[in-house]
């Protein structure tokens, strides 16, 4: 894993002691809250409907097991004993006091932590595969080019008062677990005649204005990344719509100016930029792979791993369903599910913080990842060590074998904690996955993803759900959409509305009534929802959820 | 004639703690919504949000929120409102937790 350098470790602490002195003068009135704000959120604190929010960033995903046990700790002597782990990859304490932020900030920094641009018009915090490093298809492991890409963008001095946030995503794998074509730079590895390079994607965005991103180059060679990324960036920062926060984002210019122009000046700018990296980059580039160099893999049998999957059925099913394949002979990928039926999607509570870490330790090579979709992840795990490893889950409420089913619902902070919010999501995603654990039918109903938001900002990536819910406010009441079809991998599609929304007394219902006529209508019981979908399209399902309107038509 | 007012109470976030908190009659600010002063008139629910603003050391983001009167003093007529009032509802955090 990567580790700081002394100069990452000064800056860190002197932006700390910075905050902590503005603070103070924010508490004795010798700054406006005007002047403040902008301090306090490039430090990663917002102030939310009931209390201050700190987000703090994970970068990559990657966490250790020591800056795990230390966000355990953050949670229970700051915060009210629990954490937020979002679909940035971060963790947000929803419950600290200005006072304390400080000293919060300095326990981070002492597992090499921060909160900072996990707010505000810079670079954000840049996501990856959160199987990386670890997954059998993957080509390279995207997070050495992710931590470049972080130290080039920390602080760098162009891109501090961008047009708007910017938000970065890699992958090492052809499949894309990290949603890259919903970022406004989308980067996969991949290999070309041996030669590592990169396919760039550009454009990509949820929110007001949903876009799929497109493809810059196909190709671009590995050295040529910094400079390149350098040119977009800068292209944008001058054509970027600074007069329209709503046109603001690089999803707008690629949109307005059309790819082709944007690739054109982008080859332009790259022509200049490319003079500037004298190949330092690419010399750092090496020392931090080499920091991300795979553990040493154990050799041996899996007999134990066999056994238990034999004979214990619910080990048996959650091994099915929380387990992907390693890269490494008797290795497997562990998902822990943060998702236990009628709980919030993405809390974990300090004990359970501290019970993954251990298990990190013991049995995983002291590392953990978050999940876009608001998991933890054992990226590297010896068959034999499952059992245990299920057992000690169990124990304290996350073994829960749902990922990537129904339950396994990606849900923001919605109205129960979030300023922008026009409706909640929370609630919503517990009393589907209640209704669905207790018909027990979440296995037969099978691959599943629904992804709700509690505004148009679309922070639970509600328009690449296969069924996307937007909680919204019509007339004083809370009223949820629903999307169709939409699409988080690399076949990443949005979602089609289905028609007028549902009050929240009917949401449930309405998600009963499509999953019911998916079953119906698919052809066996492998064929999956999205493929249902795109093969049948909207009606059927429009016409089970409307059928006044069918009614009438057929009478017209 | 004037059109009709909504009544109104003054509403912000505590400087230190961020908890919800409402202006009462006094001129203090107080965490709990019953205790809010309701304001019927126009210019006066302007004086007191100016009144509000300019104590930055002690609230932030101080607005004017719609109420209705109910049994016990005021209560919120938006969904927003109620939660801010309460808490979240997933866990009894907030203001619920104090009741
Ligand atoms: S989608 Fe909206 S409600 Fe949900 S966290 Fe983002 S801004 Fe808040």
């Amino acid at each position: 894993m990567y580790s700081y350098s002394d100069f990452d470790a000064a800056f860190v602490a002197e932006r700390n002691r910075q905050f902590r002195a503005q603070v103070e003068r924010r508490i004795d009135g010798s700054l406006t809250e005007d002047e403040f704000k902008p301090l306090r959120l490039m430090n990663g604190l917002y102030l939310q409907l009931h209390a201050y929010m700190l987000r703090v960033a994970v970068p990559y995903g990657t966490l250790s097991a020591a800056q795990m046990r230390q966000l355990a700790y953050i949670a229970e002597r700051w915060d009210k004993g629990y954490g937020h782990f979002t679909t940035r990859q971060n963790i947000q304490f929803n419950w600290p006091q200005l006072r304390d932020v400080p000293d919060m900030l300095d326990a981070l920094a002492e597992v090499q932590m921060h909160a900072i641009q996990t707010s505000g018009n810079t670079i954000r915090n840049v996501t990856a595969d959160h199987f990386s490093g670890a997954a059998a298809d993957e080509v390279a492991d995207p997070r050495p080019v992710a931590e470049l890409i972080r130290q080039w963008s920390t602080d760098h001095p162009e891109f501090q008062f961008l047009p708007r946030k910017f938000k970065i995503a890699v992958t090492g794998s052809q499949a894309d677990r990290a949603v890259i074509r919903a970022h406004d730079i989308g980067l996969r590895v991949l290999e070309r005649n041996g030669e590592q390079g990169y396919e760039v994607i550009v454009g990509g965005g949820l929110g007001r204005t949903p876009m799929i991103g497109k493809t810059l180059t196909e190709f671009l060679p590995k050295a040529d990344l910094l400079p390149y990324l350098e040119a977009i960036v800068s292209v944008w920062n001058l054509l970027g719509r600074r007069d329209n926060k709503f046109k603001a984002r690089i999803k707008i210019t690629v949109h307005e100016n059309g790819i082709d122009e944007i690739r054109r000046l982008v080859d332009d700018r790259f022509a200049e930029t490319r003079t500037a990296f004298s190949g330092v980059d690419q010399e750092m580039l090496r020392a931090i792979e080499a920091q991300f160099a795979a553990p040493a893999f154990k050799q041996s049998g899996t007999e134990a791993y066999d056994t238990a999957y034999d004979a214990d059925p619910v080990f048996r099913s959650w091994a099915d369903t929380n387990l992907t394949a390693h890269r490494a002979d008797g290795y497997a990928i562990v998902q822990i599910s943060l998702k236990a039926h009628g709980a919030t999607p993405g809390d974990a509570s300090a004990e359970q913080m501290r019970v993954m870490a251990d298990l990190a330790e013991q049995y995983a090579h002291g590392e953990l990842r978050v999940s876009h979709e608001q998991n933890i992840v054992l990226p590297h795990v010896h068959k034999s060590d499952l059992p245990q490893i299920h057992a000690v889950l169990q124990q304290h409420g996350l073994a829960t074998a749902n990922i990537g089913l129904i339950s396994d619902i990606i849900a923001c902070p919605g109205m129960d904690y979030c300023a922008l919010a026009t409706a909640r999501s929370i609630p919503i995603a517990q009393q589907i996955a209640t209704r669905f654990d207790d018909l027990k039918r979440e296995h037969e109903i099978g691959d599943l993803k629904i992804k709700i938001s509690g505004c148009i900002n679309a922070c639970g990536h509600h328009h690449v759900g296969h069924i996307g819910i937007l909680g919204l406010d019509r007339a004083g009441v809370e009223n949820y959409q629903i999307t169709l079809g939409g699409d988080h991998t690399e076949n990443a599609a949005l979602g089609q509305r289905t028609g007028p929304g549902f009050p929240a007394e009917e949401i449930v219902g309405a998600v009963e009534t499509i999953v019911d006529t998916y079953l119906d209508i698919r052809t066996s019981a492998e064929e999956t929802f999205i493929e249902t979908f795109r093969r049948t399209g909207m009606a059927p399902f429009k016409a089970a959820l409307y059928p006044e309107k069918e009614e009438k038509r057929d009478a017209a | 004639m004037p059109r009709d007012f909504t009544p109104k109470v003054v509403t912000a976030n505590a400087l230190l703690e961020g908890d919800v908190v409402y202006l009462d009659d006094n001129g203090n600010w107080t965490r709990d919504l019953a205790r809010a002063a309701v304001i019927t008139d126009e210019a006066d629910a302007q004086v007191r949000l100016l009144d509000a603003s300019s104590r930055p050391a002690e609230a932030v983001g101080a607005y004017l929120a719609d109420v209705k009167p109910g049994p016990n003093g005021p209560e919120p007529v938006h969904f927003r409102e109620e939660f801010r009032r309460t808490g979240p509802s997933n866990h009894c955090h907030g203001k619920q937790a104090d009741l």
